[in-house]
């Protein structure tokens, strides 16, 4: 561990500037196991999985040697933190990488790079002496909402199409040389980076205890006049959704409910916004903060017209594998259209959960959630007004 | 009893699933398997699923140990 003086714990880290370079500490893999439990770091999709759990999976066989992947693939159209990240901070996500393949007898360390994100810094920092010892490799890949579902992801390291697979398939997470892929999201890699060099109680002095440390925000409106200002933003974990939209300058009188989590997310209404953008705050709306997006809708904007615009997008992204979201989202799509709630439900329940990823699932979820938050609105749309 | 898990990436909703564990699994609008007690993965009594997980023609059925 470092002796240096540690940096404030304020909530600009892994957008500080400068941030931390040069070389970084090696625990073996109990050591970094015990870290990240202590630090209480969680990955970034919608269930909030222990950072922890996900290498204890692969500590059980510590024989096999395991080929780390960093996801930077950012499918979500309204994300845009691993662009940012890898564009200001590309070390902090290589220094994570390469600390989780070094402690795991790392084979080969990959970092995946979806067609928005820019590769040219990331490669720079890349070819740095102080990462000879285990070269990463950085790819960019053809892009697509699921293609950074974590076994699309595999497949297409390997060449194969960037198609989901089955979660029980025992090849779902095994490469085309049968060594296991750990898959971790490039900013979860990059508080790897900080956790190892400043320490776990460093790391745990923002947010609250229940979901410590800060994450990466995509704040945007659909339209300027909302907020005026619309980018990536890190926050101390747990802040209010409020005070995360107002970095971006956002005017919360013209706000008639935010878009949390992106297109698999979930609304928050207006009268609603004061709740912590934390698991348990945003729990009984059906959101997580997920990838870290808020999208304000602005009062003048019909929800049901983005909500159909959304979902006509989704159901044309399926990865064209699994019957009932091959047949069930357009035909979502089409009853969102057409504002017919009692079909939107129906197909909401026959979509979720019968797929290999969780496309179906998220789908579900924005529509289940539209039709609860803006009940009014849609009851509005069948007798043919729009109440905006 | 054992769970009945199926690979959507596999499943063409031929119907051999839901003919032999009728009660349990009903076809969907599109004719694919749907467990009528509404779970993800339903329990099924193990002789009869291994029989429908044999009778799958695109082996889109696995047994959850």
């Amino acid at each position: 561990m470092t002796t240096t003086a540690l940096p404030a714990a304020t909530a600009e880290r892994l957008l500080a500037n400068p941030v931390p370079d040069g070389p970084i500490g090696r625990p073996d893999r109990r050591q970094l196991a015990a870290l990240l439990a202590e630090a209480g770091l969680t990955g970034r999709g919608g269930a909030g999985f222990p950072t922890a759990r996900k290498l204890g999976v692969l500590l059980a066989r510590p024989g096999d040697r395991v080929v780390v992947v960093g996801n930077a693939m950012e499918g979500e159209p309204l994300s845009h933190k691993d662009a940012v990240l890898l564009q200001s901070a590309p070390g902090l996500v290589l220094d994570g990488l390469q600390v989780v393949a070094r402690a795991l007898g790392g084979a080969r360390a990959i970092l995946a790079l979806g067609p928005q994100v820019p590769p040219g810094p990331a490669r720079l920092a890349a070819a740095a002496p102080h990462r000879a010892d285990l070269p990463v490799e950085v790819r960019t890949l053809a892009g697509g909402f699921v293609a950074g579902q974590e076994t699309a992801l595999v497949r297409a390291l390997d060449g194969g199409p960037p198609l989901p697979r089955d979660r029980r398939d025992p090849m779902a997470r095994r490469g085309a040389d049968r060594l296991p892929r750990l898959v971790l999201n490039a900013e979860t890699l990059a508080h790897v980076a900080l956790l190892v060099r400043y320490g776990a109680g460093w790391w745990r002095a923002t947010g609250t205890p229940d979901d410590p440390g800060t994450m990466l925000v995509t704040v945007s409106g659909s339209r300027s006049s909302v907020v005026p200002r619309p980018g990536v933003v890190e926050t101390e974990r747990g802040a209010s959704i409020t005070a995360v939209l107002a970095r971006a300058g956002t005017d919360l009188a013209q706000v008639r409910a935010v878009l949390v989590g992106g297109y698999h997310g979930a609304w928050v209404p207006a009268s609603a916004l004061d709740l912590p953008l934390s698991r348990a705050g945003l729990a009984p709306w059906g959101a997580t903060p997920g990838a870290g997006v808020l999208h304000a809708l602005a009062r003048e904007d019909c929800p049901l017209e983005a909500v159909a615009r959304i979902t006509a997008y989704l159901a044309g992204e399926g990865a064209g594998q699994c019957g009932p979201c091959v047949n069930g989202l357009p035909a979502l799509a089409r009853a969102v259209g057409a504002a017919n709630a009692g079909r939107a439900a129906e197909l909401a329940s026959l979509v979720d959960g019968r797929g290999a990823c969780a496309h179906p699932d998220g789908t579900a979820r924005l529509v289940r959630s539209t039709l609860h938050v803006f009940a009014d609105h849609v009851r509005a749309h069948a007798e043919g007004r729009c109440p905006r | 009893m054992t769970r009945l898990h199926v690979d959507w990436t596999r499943c063409d909703g031929h119907g051999a699933c839901t003919e032999l564990l009728a009660g349990i699994l009903e076809q969907d609008e599109w004719g694919y398997p749907r467990p009528l007690s509404g779970e993800r993965e339903p329990q099924v009594e193990a002789r009869s699923a291994r029989r429908a997980v044999a009778a799958c023609p695109l082996m889109a059925l696995s047994l959850v140990e």
